[in-house]
């Protein structure tokens, strides 16, 4: 039975992204053209009844993140689209802006209209440099034939697309820290308050959502909510966009229901785990999500039943590790990551990696001191609590989650 | 900085073509301090062995009126930017979780043993230059390796590795 569906990536394959002729020929832009026709309050309200939550990692209520920015004042909004995808094990913003770009920049103007915004800034990631053209020709074009720029469609609505591009900084898709990329500085996050909803970008407020979140705007304006809402569960509505990899034979970018098990996924859609090798683990959200062991293969995929066994959606990655990786290796590799990625702003994410990674390095040859496992796992809460922004508060799932499943992988070899 | 104090050397690097093609990046983006990431990146493609520099970062912060400190900042802050001259191709070796559980091990001795390298180094030719980097989103074709940007996956034998590199020759 075909597990995957095909909402948000109803696109895909349609048309030919590099022709806005062409993204009008399936019936491009009538979501647009739909939305401004109605209310903002209407729109937040047909969001708010599909219950979605941002696809970007934090899983904020969409609906609620919509009202706010449009109740906040000021007449120079701005809404930013998050196409910084570092989250290792993440590809699916890769999959729509090469498969649908048109929709996204759909998306954006809804919003842009929705929150009362002028301007709309994409900021894709460095490493996505061949998106980042096709991205801003699709642009050029929506602008050429007036879908951006001043008055849209005879309705008065003004708004313009801008293009940014990272430049190699894992840290740059929190928020405030993407939005110093985008003032040309070195990417550190910013104190809140304020929050960038009221002060953002250049001052102005702003809202932020990912590429994914965007385009589940678009479809629901373009086709209704009923083709999304009729999947799911009844606290997981709709459907969500996977990025399955690892030690599966057909790993990819994938549409699925909420509810399908991790089995379903991993077996069924993936194709199993290749040359006869055993389940031992599985990541759910990226670096920054924790592990599920093989025991916990049947939960399903929704926020309410990984939440109950210490997982989460995150951003929607699902990496898959066969019998053939240690658990302590893996969890060095982590590490290594986000000592590489730390901004160094706090002390805690930046001396904390640090001592956790020696400790790490320690168990990985077998050799830990006494008292290793205990300080590290001090050093990861302090972290989880006391670090300045999301990346040092996350960094240590994968410790934290391995240590409470994987107690074996902890213990001295050979005594 | 050795900057004004080096006049032999200084128009080594900075010709006044490239000059002139960097005035050209800068006025296509209008001048504007905000740019100054993407700036950087595009002057970067253009210099052989994609690095920035030192005159140039100092013709970029007298150009647009930005200080040469904050210029260094943003260029040693972002990984995709070089103050050290590179090689003129850069192979980048993804050392994330997903490469690493789909075998870069051996991806990365086949890689080494090619260019003649180590990770971190320059080939002695001045061809490749080794990194590691982190994901670069190329996971679903993992173990994957990103040469001058384009990106190349399911490296897992020697033979396409091979054929990836001599791509470069
Ligand atoms: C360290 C860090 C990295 C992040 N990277 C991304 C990213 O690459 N893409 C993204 O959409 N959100 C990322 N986020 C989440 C964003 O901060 C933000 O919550 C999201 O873009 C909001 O959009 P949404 O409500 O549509 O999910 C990151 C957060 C942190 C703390
Ligand atoms: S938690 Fe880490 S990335 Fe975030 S501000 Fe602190 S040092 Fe920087
Ligand atoms: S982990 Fe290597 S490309 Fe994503």
């Amino acid at each position: 039975m075909e597990k995957t569906v095909s909402f948000i990536t109803q696109n895909f394959g349609k048309y030919d992204p590099t022709s806005i002729d062409s993204y009008l020929d399936i019936g491009g832009f009538s979501g647009l053209k739909k939305a401004l026709g109605m209310s903002s309050d209407g729109i937040i309200e047909l969001v708010r009844s599909t219950g979605m939550k941002g696809r970007g990692g934090a899983a904020y209520d969409t609906g609620r993140k919509w009202s706010q920015a449009a109740s906040v004042k000021g007449d120079k909004k701005v809404v930013i689209c998050n196409a910084d995808e570092g989250e290792p094990c993440t590809f699916k913003d890769r999959a729509i802006m090469e498969n649908d770009p048109f929709a996204l920049i759909e998306g954006i103007l809804i919003a842009g209209y929705t929150v009362g915004a002028q301007d709309g800034y994409i900021y894709i990631r460095e490493e996505y440099r061949h998106l980042q053209k096709i991205v801003s020709a699709a642009v050029k074009q929506a602008k050429d034939r007036g879908y951006l720029g001043q008055n849209i469609l005879g309705t008065g609505f003004n708004f313009e697309i801008h293009m940014y591009s990272g430049a190699g900084a894992y840290v740059c898709g929190e928020g405030s820290t993407l939005i110093e990329s985008i003032e040309g500085k070195s990417g550190r996050p910013r104190i809140k308050p304020p929050f960038i909803k009221e002060c953002g970008l250049f001052q102005r407020p702003t809202l932020v959502n990912n590429v994914e979140t965007l385009v589940v705007a678009t479809m629901v304006l373009t086709h209704g909510v009923e083709g999304y809402v009729c999947h799911g569960t009844e606290r997981s509505i709709g459907t969500k966009l996977i990025s399955l990899a690892g030690n599966v034979n057909k790993p990819g970018s994938y549409e699925i229901p909420f509810g399908l098990t991790l089995r379903e996924i991993i077996y069924d859609i993936g194709g199993g785990i290749p040359q006869g090798h055993e389940l031992q683990f599985f990541q759910l959200g990226g670096a920054s999500g924790s592990i599920g062991s093989a025991s916990l293969v049947d939960t399903p995929y929704t926020y309410e039943d990984l939440s109950k066994v210490g997982l989460t959606v995150g951003s929607g990655g699902i990496l898959v590790v066969d019998d053939r990786t240690r658990v302590i290796d893996f969890v060095q590799s982590i590490q290594d990551f986000f000592i590489h990625e730390s901004c160094g702003k706090c002390t805690p994410c930046r001396e904390g990696n640090r001592q956790i990674d020696k400790i790490i390095g320690r168990f990985v040859v077998g050799a830990p001191r006494p008292d290793d496992l205990q300080t590290a796992e001090r050093f990861a809460n302090i972290m989880s609590n006391c670090a300045f922004c999301g990346l040092g508060e996350t960094a240590q799932s994968v410790l934290l989650s391995a240590i409470r499943q994987f107690p074996e992988a902890f213990e001295v070899q050979g005594r | 900085m050795m900057v004004g104090s080096a006049p032999a050397t200084k128009f080594e690097i900075l010709t006044k073509e490239l000059a002139s093609k960097i005035d050209t990046i800068i006025t296509n983006n209008e001048n504007d301090s905000s740019k100054l990431v993407g700036i950087l990146l595009e002057i970067q493609d253009i210099i052989p062995k994609q690095y920035i520099p030192m005159e140039v970062a100092a013709y970029v912060s007298e150009k647009m009126d930005i200080h040469l400190s904050r210029v260094y900042d943003v260029i040693s802050f972002y990984a995709a930017l070089s103050a050290s001259p590179r090689a003129e191709y850069v192979v980048q070796m993804c050392d994330s979780v997903v490469c690493k559980v789909t075998g870069n091990n051996s991806l990365k001795d086949a890689l080494q043993e090619y260019i003649g390298a180590g990770v971190n180094e320059v080939s002695a030719d001045g061809k490749f230059a080794l990194e590691y980097t982190p994901c670069f989103g190329a996971c679903d074709i993992a173990p994957a390796i990103r040469v001058n940007g384009k990106v190349y996956g399911n490296l897992t034998s020697n033979d396409k590795i091979k054929a990836v590199l001599d791509r470069c020759k």
